[in-house]
């Protein structure tokens, strides 16, 4: 499983700057990020190479943030490939709360961040299939 | 009315026995004022003139929930025909029981304002004032029917169908918030209709303050007079004071209410013409009397003579309050009831902030702003969403009106060492 760091954005500007600088000072290198927003605020989710350490750094700057854990897997870069396992994941009742890609150098197989309610189900699941889990090592560095 | 001719020593002298009654009928008959006079050392002797009336203490709306349910009773309650409450801080109201004489009293006094702004015995007026334990919709009510006038008791909702009864009854005078006439006439126009051809004469509003860009507003889209009125369920409801159809300050009914403005921070008596906070005494309450209530308003009383010809002084506009009461669509709001809710869930912090989104020069809508804490946050919208929901829903119960919640990182609001700024505008 992969640590995600969610941060808490009020939507105002200047917000998402905060956090970026933090990271940057810290020598943190942010690997793959996605925001959801309402009119109010924001969910800023991203996956960094030093998770433990960029938690300490944000709560240091006062910037709101937690720890998620999120599954990160393989899928097919081709047409079809993620509905196959997003079919998994339907056939086996697991609700998928969100999910987004991970940018990576180009290969064959594009890799997928996902958040579920019920996790290590999810990990079962995705076994069965044959669908690649990516750990932390390869997630967390180049 | 020629009460509101008097000359200045028919004032003088009616205020002198007025006050005088209130003031024997307060320690006879109320055991809450019988030990005011007691602790103040006085009795009802000492006070022989209106000067000497600044030596009885205030009441406050403190006294008055206090006195929760019937504390401030000065009749046995089989006297009481009628109970009206208002919301108080923390959930308690402040409870008001009227004698038949005080209906009477209020009544009479409520046909004065009406008359004062142009209304007479041919008008057709609707009431869209919540009816309830709220005083404003019976107040109008049982005045326009003194007065004479056909009255349309709607009470407050349903605005399309408020609009077509009006059209078919040719109702020509309208009760209601400020902001309810411009609902309304916002409403007439989606529905296709021009308000300005409704026939409506007079607004007569209260309930809430209403600027003058606000009233300039409903003149223009309903092509009707506005007047203001002004009054306060502590001392009577509607009907202590109203504009004429000079529209320059609202008239005091002097020889049913007295007024006094003084400095909130010394409770020093101010001379008329100097700002200040409002102290009302009706002389003349029977059921729930009252002796010098601290309205908490702040205003002026103007000294010049009304060009109506009208002896009664005038009042100007409220231009704030000395407490931090808020009023949005007729609901008293007060900051600690925010705090009290916001107490009960760990999810956010103490802090908060109160925005009153204005339009037009009154409030449309207030929002909260609200600090998460650590433990409130987490990375997902429905469990945010829901905690959104769960706070909006216990502050609609406690305030009686759905504020808007906004969930705001933490620190985010301003901190400062003195009196925090809750409220803000926007």
């Amino acid at each position: 499983m992969i640590k995600q760091i969610s941060v808490f954005l009020e939507n105002k500007s200047g917000r998402l700057i905060r956090v970026a600088q933090a990271l940057g000072e810290n020598d943190i290198n942010i690997r793959g990020l996605s925001i959801a927003d309402t009119s109010d605020f924001g969910i800023l989710r991203m996956i960094v190479d030093q998770p433990d350490k960029a938690i300490e750094v944000l709560k240091g700057s006062g910037i709101m943030a937690t720890v998620t854990e999120v599954i990160a897997m393989e899928v097919p870069d081709t047409p079809g490939g993620l509905a196959e396992v997003l079919t998994y994941m339907e056939e086996a009742g697991i609700n998928i709360e969100y999910l987004y890609s991970f940018i990576e150098k180009p290969t064959t197989h594009a890799i997928i961040m996902m958040r579920v309610e019920r996790i290590n189900d999810a990990l079962e699941v995705l076994k069965k299939n044959n669908v690649p889990i990516v750990g932390g090592d390869r997630i967390y560095s180049f | 009315m020629q009460n509101d001719f008097f000359s200045t020593d028919e004032f003088s002298a009616r205020q002198k026995s007025g006050l005088q009654q209130a003031i024997n009928h307060a320690f006879n008959n109320s055991p809450f004022y019988r030990r005011v006079f007691e602790q103040a050392g006085l009795e009802p002797a000492d006070i022989k003139n209106p000067a000497d009336f600044s030596r009885v203490p205030f009441t406050t709306k403190n006294d008055l929930r206090e006195a929760y349910p019937y504390g401030m009773a000065a009749v046995p309650l089989d006297k009481i025909l009628r109970i009206h409450a208002s919301s108080g801080t923390t959930g308690k109201p402040i409870v008001a029981g009227y004698t038949r004489s005080d209906l009477d009293t209020w009544a009479i006094g409520v046909a004065r304002i009406c008359e004062m702004a142009g209304v007479s015995a041919k008008d057709i007026a609707q009431i869209s004032f919540g009816y309830g334990l709220f005083t404003g919709g019976f107040g109008l009510h049982y005045g326009l029917e003194q007065l004479g006038a056909t009255v349309v008791p709607f009470s407050s909702g349903n605005t399309e169908r408020q609009l077509t009864l009006m059209q078919d009854f040719k109702t020509n005078v309208l009760v209601s918030t400020p902001s309810f006439a411009i609902y309304m006439a916002e409403t007439a126009r989606e529905l296709g209709y021009n308000p300005r051809e409704f026939g409506l004469r007079i607004g007569l509003f209260g309930g809430e303050p209403c600027s003058d860009a606000l009233r300039k507003d409903i003149e223009a889209q309903w092509g009707l007079k506005a007047t203001v009125n002004y009054g306060l369920t502590e001392v009577v409801g509607p009907g202590i004071s109203g504009e004429c159809l000079e529209t320059a300050g609202m008239h005091i009914l002097e020889d049913l209410y007295y007024p006094e403005v003084i400095d909130p921070d010394t409770g020093e008596l101010l001379p008329d013409g100097e700002k200040g906070e409002l102290v009302l005494t009706p002389m003349f309450k029977e059921g729930f009397p009252v002796l010098r209530y601290r309205t908490g308003d702040i205003t002026r009383l103007i000294p010049e003579k009304c060009a109506c010809g009208r002896t009664t002084r005038r009042m100007d506009y409220i231009t704030g309050r000395s407490d931090d009461m808020i009023i949005i669509k007729g609901v008293n709001i007060f900051p600690s009831q925010v705090e009290e809710v916001l107490a009960g869930f760990k999810e956010v912090s103490p802090h908060y902030r109160l925005v009153l989104k204005k339009e037009k020069g009154f409030i449309k809508d207030l929002e909260i702003q609200i600090e998460l804490t650590e433990e409130g946050f987490t990375d997902s919208y429905k469990e945010l969403e829901a905690l959104d929901g769960r706070i909006r829903q216990r502050l609609r119960s406690t305030l009686s009106l759905a504020p808007k919640v906004k969930l705001m990182e933490p620190k985010s609001l301003e901190r400062t060492t003195g009196k925090a700024k809750r409220i803000v505008e926007d």
